[in-house]
């Protein structure tokens, strides 16, 4: 681009099949990649199909490809991606494409449910609050995953994902291992088979790309190896 | 397609023949120095039981460890699945499997 | 193949693992093939180490000392991440695989020439 007040952004368009189309758009000061995503669909084209909620980083709707990387669009700054005044936005990777930039977040989640990645109740609501000590060791091990925000950044960043469409995925297992951590948990060893399939952690090779992109600088690669110590130590134990 | 069976076997495999390699590496460097012959081989290896056991251990595990190793590539990048998948790694283990325990056979028996 | 979400010290060392691991497979049926001809026919197994004396194949089994070795070290990396408590420091680690290949290898060259 001549003019240095336009970027030319390529964005995808159909779903499965289908192209990028290019788009001008003015650079603005301050602008997130979302910023320009939604320019275009009020100003150039509201045919334009793409998920947001929060616009702060809260609630992990926005997650698409920039530049062929996966990334968190309401906190990723323009200035930060744009190369040569151009850019590209592509909808999420390894995750069906609904239309556009929204991909259909079924498969995701329900990987989620598939590594029992939920609490399992020991208690009910009429007995007292158990207190369980910040510092304790499962209390911080559960602590490091619990601030994951659900954007399958991480999923859409993993190789072992694209070559295994039955891979639970990082964020899964992530949550799996977060859950396995509580004291409060009452099926543990239902998250030990439930990660012991053939979708299970063990496809892990820890590439690591799920931790270098997290946008909440988590570290899903550990939780695996977590969950990876744990059913080895249970599979001797089991056969004794 | 990587199993906690699978992946307990391709790990426990790993672990005994990482001294195994070491060794291995360090019979290298030092046969090789002035050339190898067929002499020489042989009489380091023929009629030795330790050196039988050792490479006898060694084929067994790299065997099992090849095996499910190319599996899981053969999964990931070529998309086998299923049958296919696993007859080709029953057949890789058997075919290193037989080459191996012939060439263990070959440099110890007298 | 290699795009911007890859190219980052773990998925590099992950890359070498699998090059490494399925090029030691397939080198490993001739190595057993060449050597079981030690016992019954020790000719022809000498004429083929005449053949691997020359520099060129100096140089392949360079790189064959190197794949095994980076196999192992790679491999004792991913364990110890694996079952010992958890250690940062990986990049170091992915590092300090390839160095001590290259090291052991090397000696292997220097030996072998």
């Amino acid at each position: 681009m001549e003019d240095k007040q336009q970027m030319s952004v390529s964005v995808w368009r159909g779903g499965a099949t289908g192209s990028f189309q290019s788009y001008s758009v003015k650079v603005e000061d301050n602008q997130t990649v979302l910023d320009v995503v939604a320019w275009i669909q009020q100003y150039a084209d509201p045919t334009l199909s793409y998920r947001y909620a929060c616009r702060v980083g809260m609630c992990g709707s926005c997650a698409m490809m920039v530049n062929g990387t996966p990334r968190w669009t309401c906190r990723t700054h323009v200035n930060k991606v744009l190369v040569d005044g151009k850019m590209e936005i592509a909808p999420l990777r390894n995750l069906p494409v609904i239309k556009d930039l929204a991909t259909d977040m079924d498969p995701f989640f329900e990987k989620w449910v598939a590594a029992e990645g939920f609490h399992h109740p020991t208690q009910t609501r009429h007995d007292p609050i158990e207190p369980i000590s910040p510092t304790s060791e499962d209390r911080v091990e559960a602590n490091a995953g619990i601030e994951c925000i659900n954007c399958s950044v991480c999923y859409a960043a993993c190789d072992t994902v694209a070559g295994n469409p039955d891979y639970l995925g990082p964020a899964a297992l992530q949550r799996a291992w977060s859950v396995y951590n509580d004291s409060k948990d009452a099926n543990k060893l239902a998250i030990l088979d439930a990660v012991s399939g053939v979708g299970g952690c063990h496809n892990c090779h820890s590439q690591g790309s799920c931790t270098v992109h997290c946008p909440n600088e988590l570290n899903p690669m550990a939780a695996i190896a977590g969950l990876k110590r744990e059913t080895a130590r249970n599979f001797f134990k089991r056969r004794k | 397609m990587m199993t906690l069976k699978l992946y307990m076997a391709q790990r426990i495999s790993a672990l005994i023949m990482a001294p195994l390699v070491l060794m291995h590496i360090a019979v290298m460097i030092y046969a090789i120095q002035g050339g190898l012959s067929a002499a020489e081989i042989l009489g380091r290896t023929q009629g030795s039981v330790l050196w039988m056991l050792f490479y006898a251990t060694f084929v067994v595990a790299v065997s099992v460890h090849a095996a499910i190793g190319l599996r899981t590539v053969l999964s990931e990048w070529a998309g086998l699945r299923g049958g296919l998948l696993n007859g080709i790694a029953w057949a890789i283990l058997a075919v290193l499997l037989i080459l191996g325990m012939q060439a263990v056979y070959g440099v110890t028996a007298t | 193949m290699i795009r911007g979400y890859r190219t980052h010290t773990l998925w590099l060392a992950f890359l070498l693992h699998r090059v490494s691991g399925v090029a030691l497979a397939l080198f490993l049926p001739a190595h057993f093939w060449v050597l079981s001809y030690a016992l019954n026919k020790p000719e022809s197994l000498d004429g083929f180490l005449n053949w691997a004396d020359m520099g060129i194949v100096k140089l392949a089994e360079f790189g064959l000392v190197f794949l095994l070795a980076v196999h192992m070290f790679g491999g004792l990396r991913l364990m110890a991440l694996e079952w010992l408590p958890w250690t940062s420091g990986q990049k170091t680690a992915a590092a300090g695989a390839v160095g001590l290949s290259t090291l052991l290898a090397g000696v292997f060259l220097l030996r072998a020439i």
